[in-house]
This record gives C-alpha cells, structure tokens and sequence, in this order.
C-alpha cells in the first residue's frame, strides 16, 4: 500500500491532497503513519514499529493501523496498484 | 527503552465552507460520576445498561419550579404527571415535595393510592376512564377532568345513583398560536363546544364543576402560548361566574414545559433556547391576575408538569459493544442501549458523554443499540471520542417517559437506582429476569410436557 506522491504534511497534522483539493487533520500517531508510508514502508514494518514504540496492547496497535488505513483508503489517498 | 503513551491514529477531512461553531473542536466533556459517585462503580453494583435518578437534582428542580410559581401567585399546586415516570420512589419523592397526583388511566390511579396519595388529591385525566373508574374516582372525591360529551353522559348517568356529587373539570383545547393544535382531547373552546360543555355540566345535578384544564402540548419552545391559554381559560371561568354565579375554584393548565434537552433539526442546542420557569411562570400568572376574575376569586392554579421536572434527573449509563466501519467508512459504534429503553432517542439528539478521560481527538460517528433493527439509532452523527470495547457511556437528562414507555425486546429491562441526598445507592426497580416473563405466559394443554426435537 502506497500513499499517493505529493501528498504533503506539515509536523502538526494538516495534511493537503493537490489531486482532489481536499485537506485532513490528523493526531500525532497519525503523522507518524503517514511518514512512514512515505518512506515506503510495508504495513507490517508499520506496525512492529509501532510495537515497538508504544506501551498499548498488539492486538489494539493492529486493529487501530488497518482501521486508518481503510480511512485513507475511503479518502482515496493511497495509490491502487 | 520506556514504552511511550499511545493515542489511536486519527484522520478527519477538513469540511470547507462549514467552519466548526467554536473556531476548534470543543473540548470532550466526561461523566466520570453523578452526584459523587463513579460511574464505574454504579456499574459494577448494578450492571450495565442501567438507569441512575438522582434525588437532589429532582427535588432542587422541583423547588425551583415551585418557587418560580409561588412567587407569582397565591395559590399554586403540582400534581405530578405519573406517565412521565411512575417508578414509585420517583412518585413518592414527588409527593413529598407536596405534589398531587395527575393520572390518565386507572392502572396510575390505582398507583397512585397506592403510594399513599388520598382520593381527594389525585386529578384523573384522559379519554380512557371506565364506569368503574369513574364510580371510583367519585366516591374518593377525586377531581375528574372530562374529555369528551360521551364522559360526560356516563357520568351523568353513573352520578345519578351516588351519594357524592362528582367533582368534576372539562378539558379544553384552543388555538394559543401553536402548530399543530391539539384538538383532539377535551372540547374546543373556539367552536363553542366548551362552553356548551360547561353548561350542560351546570344542570346536571350531581356534578359540580370544580374546575378548568388544559394542556396544549408538549415540549412547548414559547411561553406565550401559556398566556394565550390561560386568558382563555380565564374568560371561560368569568362567563361561567357571571351567567351561573358560580366560581370556578381552580384552573389547571397541564404540562409541556420543555426541558434542555435538544430536539432533533434544532439549530440549537435546548439548553440555550428552551424558557425557563421563570418565564412560564410569569406568563400564566400574569395572564390569569390580568384577567376579568375578580381578585377575591382567583382560581388555585394547578400544573401538571412532567418533562422539564423529571429530565435532568435521570441518567442512563451504557457500555460500547464494539466498534465498527460502515461501507462508506463511518464510523459506528454499538452501544447496549437501544431505543427501546430509550425511546426519547426518536425526538432527541441526546447528549452522550464517555464516562473517562479519552483522547480529544474525536471522529463523526454513529451512535447505534444492539437490537438487529435498523431503526435502532441512539445518535446519527456525534463528534466522539475513540472508545474501547466495554468503554461506558453516560446519556444524561433522560428521566423523562423512557422508564415509562420502554419496551422489553429480546432482553430484560434494566435496573433503576437511586442515589438519596446523602449519596447512597437504593435499587428502586429490579432487572427483569425470566421468571417475570414466564409468570404472564400460560402454555396450552396440548403444548405441555412434549419435546418434539429430542433426539
Ligand atoms: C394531561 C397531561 N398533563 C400533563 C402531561 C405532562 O406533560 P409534559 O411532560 O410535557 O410536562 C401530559 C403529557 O402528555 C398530559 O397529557
């Protein structure tokens, strides 16, 4: 799953699409995720990084990732090979 | 390496053109306990879902109803409006604040003796009274509000044979302006039927007119419909004097003050809009002193108010059953409230509050029951916070006809507690169980003592 090129963030969470116009607020874990998909990483590197990082239980961690990548997904930010 | 704290990812598209009322999101306000007591431990002593009335704020809004009134006008009485909530605990506490009783139907009468309230102080209401509620009513000389010229024959013919004289009122119903009018209970005062009804009573010999009611509606946004009704009722009590030498010796202007809470479509929320006693209170007195009733006849003026009493005082405390997606994304949560223990959900858009601290970070989410009904929606569209499964959740403001019309489906009906002045906990209505529910099923002969899918 990749994020769309040009997608641009700013460090306190406003993110702008210049594809669609449409901008987004995002919380600081998000900022982090958005990161790390533009590094290229894989959901899975995603998330042992988040297990590593954080004090929250694994299951959570994953549940919480999927469920923001279907919202990026609905918001069409994430390029469909 | 310390583990840092963790907030679940958040991502909300910024809506152009809707810039959010506060310039931010407002703040997340938590319900962490009601009248002193957590919230989590009501749970854990009672389960979850449960409802929770507490006894100071209904006796501190009742006081301050009573005393919006009282400081108006000489003589005012409540009588409490058992269909908005007859949980006897909730009734007693009424009456002990000195309120009447305002029945609709002879299972409330009945209710209402029991709970210690004598005939004489009960107001019976309604168009469903049989001839057997009406014999009743009359011998403990209770005060019988007529709604229709067929009540009005039966009483006649059911006095004739009494000892005591019936005492007895007409409801009326009238234009005050409002939209939709009510003319459906009681007699129309515009088209005359009132008073062809007033004077019919006068000849009839064992009935004596008492008195004048009405009630224009429920959750009434104006106090000027009040006054409307009241000069109404006012003229009908002056024309009566007048023609008869006869007084009216009360006027009884129902319920349906609003209460704070916000319905649905409102722009606003009913906390800013909704009057407050004060203004129904000036209203109506001013209307009835301002009248053509002699100042040596003024009426003792009855209020059946139910919602705007009872509401603040209930609480509804749930839990979150799971989280969802919906196809296009939205987020939804399943709560174990539904709308049939919370029936009010259909007029309003609750307030629902999470009982901890939470992230500030809220989503658009849909507030659904566990029914496996599509209707059952406790909240379309709330600004909320990411709960857990198990997460609880407080509906304030709910005391009003939920205790009342709730429908048991497909569980049992939960318990009600609640909490005195000195915050303790008192359970005032049991959690169904199956044996209630077996207890009014009878199971035909034929149907006994078979087991047709044994192997
Ligand atoms: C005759 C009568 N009195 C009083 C009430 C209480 O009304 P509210 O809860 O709107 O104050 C009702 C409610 O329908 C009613 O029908």
């Amino acid at each position: 799953m990749k994020l769309k090129s040009n997608i641009a963030i700013s460090e306190n969470g406003f993110m702008f699409d210049p594809y669609t116009g449409d901008s987004y607020n995002l919380n600081s874990t998000g900022v982090e995720i958005i990161k790390h998909l533009k590094a290229g990483k894989t959901n899975e590197e995603i998330l042992a990084e988040l297990k590593r990082k954080y004090d929250a239980d694994d299951l959570i961690l994953e549940q919480n990732l999927y469920d923001f990548i279907t919202m990026l997904s609905h918001y069409e930010l994430l390029d469909n090979e | 390496m310390k583990k840092l704290k963790y907030e679940k990812p958040i991502i909300n598209k910024i809506k152009a053109g809707v810039p959010d009322k506060y310039g931010m999101q407002p703040k997340i306000v938590v319900k962490s306990e009601i009248d002193g007591i957590p919230v989590k431990e009501i749970v854990e002593k009672y389960g979850s879902p449960v409802f929770v009335i507490s006894e100071k704020t209904l006796r501190d809004t009742f006081q301050q109803a009573n005393r919006a009134f009282q400081s108006r006008y000489p003589k005012v009485q409540f009588a409490w409006s058992y269909k908005t909530n007859y949980l006897d605990a909730v009734c007693r506490l009424y009456h002990e604040e000195g309120s009447w009783a305002e029945v609709v139907s002879g299972f409330e009468y009945d209710k209402a003796l029991s709970n210690g309230v004598p005939g004489n102080k009960i107001i019976f209401n309604g168009p469903d009274k049989t001839d057997e509620d009406l014999k009743k009513a009359i011998e403990n000389g209770s005060f019988i509000h007529i709604d229709h010229f067929d009540e009005l024959y039966s009483l006649i013919r059911i006095s004739q044979n009494s000892k005591e004289k019936a005492k007895v009122a007409i409801r009326v119903n009238m234009d005050t302006g409002i939209y939709p009018k009510w003319d459906r209970f009681g007699f129309n005062y515009e088209n005359g039927e009132a008073w062809k009804a007033i004077n019919r009573i006068m000849l009839a010999e064992n009935l004596e007119l008492v008195g004048l009611h009405t009630h224009i509606g429920t959750y009434m946004m104006t106090a000027t419909a009040y006054a409307v009704a009241a000069s109404k009722l006012a003229e009908l009590a002056v024309r009566t004097n007048k023609k008869f030498k006869h007084t009216i010796k009360y006027i009884d202007m129902g319920g349906g003050f609003a209460s704070k809470n916000t319905l649905k479509g409102a722009y606003l929320p009913g906390k800013d809009t909704c009057p407050t006693f004060d203004d129904y209170a000036e209203a109506i007195t001013s209307a009835i002193i301002n009248s053509e009733i002699a100042p040596d006849q003024l009426p003792t003026l009855f209020l059946e108010t139910g919602r705007a009493l009872i509401d603040d005082a209930g609480y509804l405390i749930g839990s979150v059953l799971a989280n969802k997606r919906l196809s296009n994304a939205r987020r939804a949560k399943i709560l174990d409230i539904g709308v049939n223990i919370l029936f009010t959900s259909f007029w309003y858009e609750h307030e629902v509050y999470p009982a901890e601290e939470t992230s500030q970070q809220t989503e658009d989410t849909t507030l659904y029951g566990p029914l496996c009904m599509n209707i059952d929606i406790i909240r379309e569209s709330i600004q909320f916070p990411a709960l857990k499964k198990g997460d609880l959740v407080v509906i304030p403001r709910i005391g009003a006809y939920n205790m009342t019309q709730w429908m048991q489906f497909i569980t049992y009906r939960p318990n009600v507690v609640l909490i005195d002045q000195n915050k303790k906990m008192h359970l005032i209505r049991k959690q169904e169980n199956l044996k209630v529910f077996k207890e009014q099923e009878v199971i035909p002969d034929f149907l006994l003592n078979k087991t047709p899918l044994k192997d």
